[in-house]
């Protein structure tokens, strides 16, 4: 199996990713903690744009409501938590289920009914908010009051029940983005990842060569909910505090994805690169803001906002490409 | 429950929902010619909102005047942003001008927040609370007018699309562009002229809107996600569909603010669109692709 994931990636991507790997496991120790909740930021990012880039990436269907997934696990793997004392480990497997099953109601929905293209992201809209909208009058998990897991001290750290320091966070989130970036790239080069992008470039053609369009879409949606929602739950024992207003808005659909967008989609590298500028670029117009005494609402985001207009329309495929290109990193096999 | 109650709450609804359909028109022109999504709709409704308010403010302008130059200002701005941005992006895949539209939407969101501000704004003519009295009913006088005004505009962008020769040619661009690019029409003007006229419309809208709900910029993505359901409903690319589902929309906005809660309005919305998209996803008077 490694044999596979290895083949035709050349050596010097290996070196760079191990430095880079090395790199990430070792910066807690210098770092201070502003810098620490930066890269958390990074990772959570990373993690979620590759999760969303299996559906949009790989198999070609336009998601913008993965805040749906977000939520669901956030919710359920907290409520689990504070109202029976289930544990995050065991409550993310409920979490996982509950998301997929949304995703697949959804994908069933859209994929027998023929909805595709902007019909099917705008589906995808429609359900979230309509998720949204009903968390905020389930009065189970307190409503549009929010709901609060119960605040420790950063001393303690107990990683069975995810409670503890930033640094344990850290290296959680750490381990789930490697697993993930592995898991992808295991799945790309399988059977499965050819199916997709005989899918995704031609879906006719591809239903010609025989091959389960329906099935394999379910199994994209169903993948991409699933990891969708360990972000969520990781989210929620994270920050302690969840709102439906703000985990299942859209603009939190729309910040998950900007990610791989910027990076590349459909690479595996790309939600990583991607997380890593978006991150970089609003943390450092946060401190130039700051430093220049200047706090009116808003610059920030303009500011955002012109550099993804300038890099959607000079690098439509994201910035990935043209820097593997650069770093003639391109896959040989 | 009172019966008049009910009615009246009902009429509103249906009043406002012509407004709504108003603004959700803008967007039906836009996708129904040029096939681009206009994620950034209920941000240039809002734009069209505050210049009414400036207007009213500086120079007490009534919103129902200055919806004349707000429309050619959108129109401009419609135009500038199709061919200048749009335009290169038409054989771009549908996520890319996704993000470029979202883009544009982050920016006038964010720029209007700097400008004036996250306070809500409103406009209070002095008919503001005048209210017609129609039996046992009692109606807004300004949702009877730009209700009437809505339907107005609608007719005239109608007979504009039936009966010139310029909203022939846009009508050919969307039926077949191949065609039409070989008949020798300038296609890309063409978009560049829907894309004003649908944003003039919703310049209008969006200037009548400040007689009936309060502005802030945060309502601009409300209403974008507003014109996508209501042009759903309604059909694309269908005028009448637009009214239809824009009066469905604020049927089902006060009927769910009267029966449960205000908070809960956009949930009935949501369903009637996931409902639609299931069982008829051409939309209520859509033609089948």
């Amino acid at each position: 199996m490694i044999a596979r994931l290895l083949h035709g990636v050349p050596k010097r991507a290996l070196i760079l990713l191990g430095l880079l790997l090395a790199f990430l496991l070792v910066a807690p120790l210098f770092v201070g903690n502003y810098i620490l909740s930066v890269l958390i930021l990074v990772l959570y990012f990373a993690y979620t744009g590759q999760a969303w880039n299996v559906m949009m990436g790989f198999a070609g269907q336009l998601s913008l409501g993965h805040s749906l997934y977000v939520g669901l696990g956030a919710y359920t793997a907290a409520a689990l938590y504070v109202h029976f004392g289930i544990g995050p480990w065991a409550g993310v497997w409920i979490a996982i289920a509950i998301s997929m099953a949304a995703g697949l109601v959804i994908g069933f929905l859209a994929f027998r009914f023929g909805i595709g293209g902007v019909y099917f992201a705008l589906l995808t809209i429609a359900f979230a908010e309509f998720t949204r909208v009903g968390f905020d009058h389930f009065m189970w998990v307190n409503g549009s009051g929010g709901f609060f897991l119960p605040v420790t001290q950063y001393s303690v750290n107990d990683p069975l029940n995810l409670r503890g320091s930033p640094t344990m966070f850290y290296y959680i989130l750490l381990t789930i983005t490697v697993l993930a970036f592995i898991f992808c790239r295991w799945l790309l080069t399988g059977r499965i990842g050819y199916y997709w992008l005989a899918i995704r470039e031609e879906p006719e053609a591809a239903q010609t060569l025989g091959i389960n369009i329906f099935r394999y879409k379910m199994i994209a949606v169903a993948i991409s909910s699933g990891m969708t929602a360990l972000s969520g739950v990781f989210f929620a024992f994270y920050y302690n505090n969840l709102f439906p207003e703000q985990i299942f808005s859209m603009n939190r659909s729309i910040e998950l994805i900007l990610g791989p967008i910027i990076g590349g989609v459909g690479s595996l590298f790309g939600p990583i690169l991607g997380a890593f500028v978006l991150t970089a670029l609003a943390e450092a117009l946060n401190d130039i803001m700051v430093a220049l005494g200047y706090e009116l609402p808003g610059v920030k985001l303009v500011f955002y906002g012109f550099c993804l207009l300038f890099v959607v329309m000079w690098l439509p495929n994201g910035i990935w490409p043209p820097l593997r290109k650069w770093l003639k990193l391109e896959d040989r096999s | 429950m009172p019966a008049e109650l009910i009615l009246t709450v009902a009429v509103q609804g249906i009043l406002t929902g012509l407004v709504y359909g108003l603004m959700a028109l803008g967007l039906s022109v836009i996708f129904g010619v040029v096939r681009v999504v206009n994620f950034a709709h209920g941000e240039m409704m809002t734009i069209a909102s505050y210049a009414a308010i400036v207007a009213f403010g500086a120079w007490n302008i009534d919103p129902l005047v200055s919806m004349i130059p707000i429309a050619v200002l959108l129109f401009a701005l419609g135009y500038a942003m199709q061919a200048v941005l749009i335009n290169p992006f038409i054989n771009r895949p549908e996520h890319s001008q996704f993000i470029l539209l979202a883009a544009v939407a982050i920016i006038m969101v964010n720029g209007l927040l700097m400008i004036f501000g996250p306070d809500a704004r409103n406009v209070l003519v002095d008919y503001a609370l005048d209210s017609l009295e129609v039996g046992p009913l009692l109606i807004d006088k300004v949702r009877v007018i730009t209700a009437v005004l809505a339907m107005a505009i609608t007719a005239a962008l109608f007979a504009f699309f039936k009966l010139s020769r310029t909203g022939k040619a846009i009508r050919a661009c969307a039926d077949n562009h191949m065609g039409a690019l070989v008949v020798g029409l300038n296609v890309k003007r063409l978009y560049a002229l829907t894309f004003g006229i649908g944003s003039a419309i919703v310049g209008a809208a969006g200037a009548m809107m400040t007689l009936l709900i309060d502005t802030t910029p945060n309502i601009g993505p409300v209403f974008t996600l507003q014109a996508f359901v209501i042009v759903i409903i309604g059909g694309l690319g269908s005028m009448p569909g637009a009214l239809l589902g824009g009066v469905l929309i604020g049927l089902s906005e006060a009927m769910s603010g009267l029966f449960f809660a205000p908070s809960a309005k956009t949930m009935f919305g949501v369903a009637i669109l996931i409902l639609v998209l299931l069982f008829r996803p051409q939309g209520l008077l859509g033609r089948k692709a």
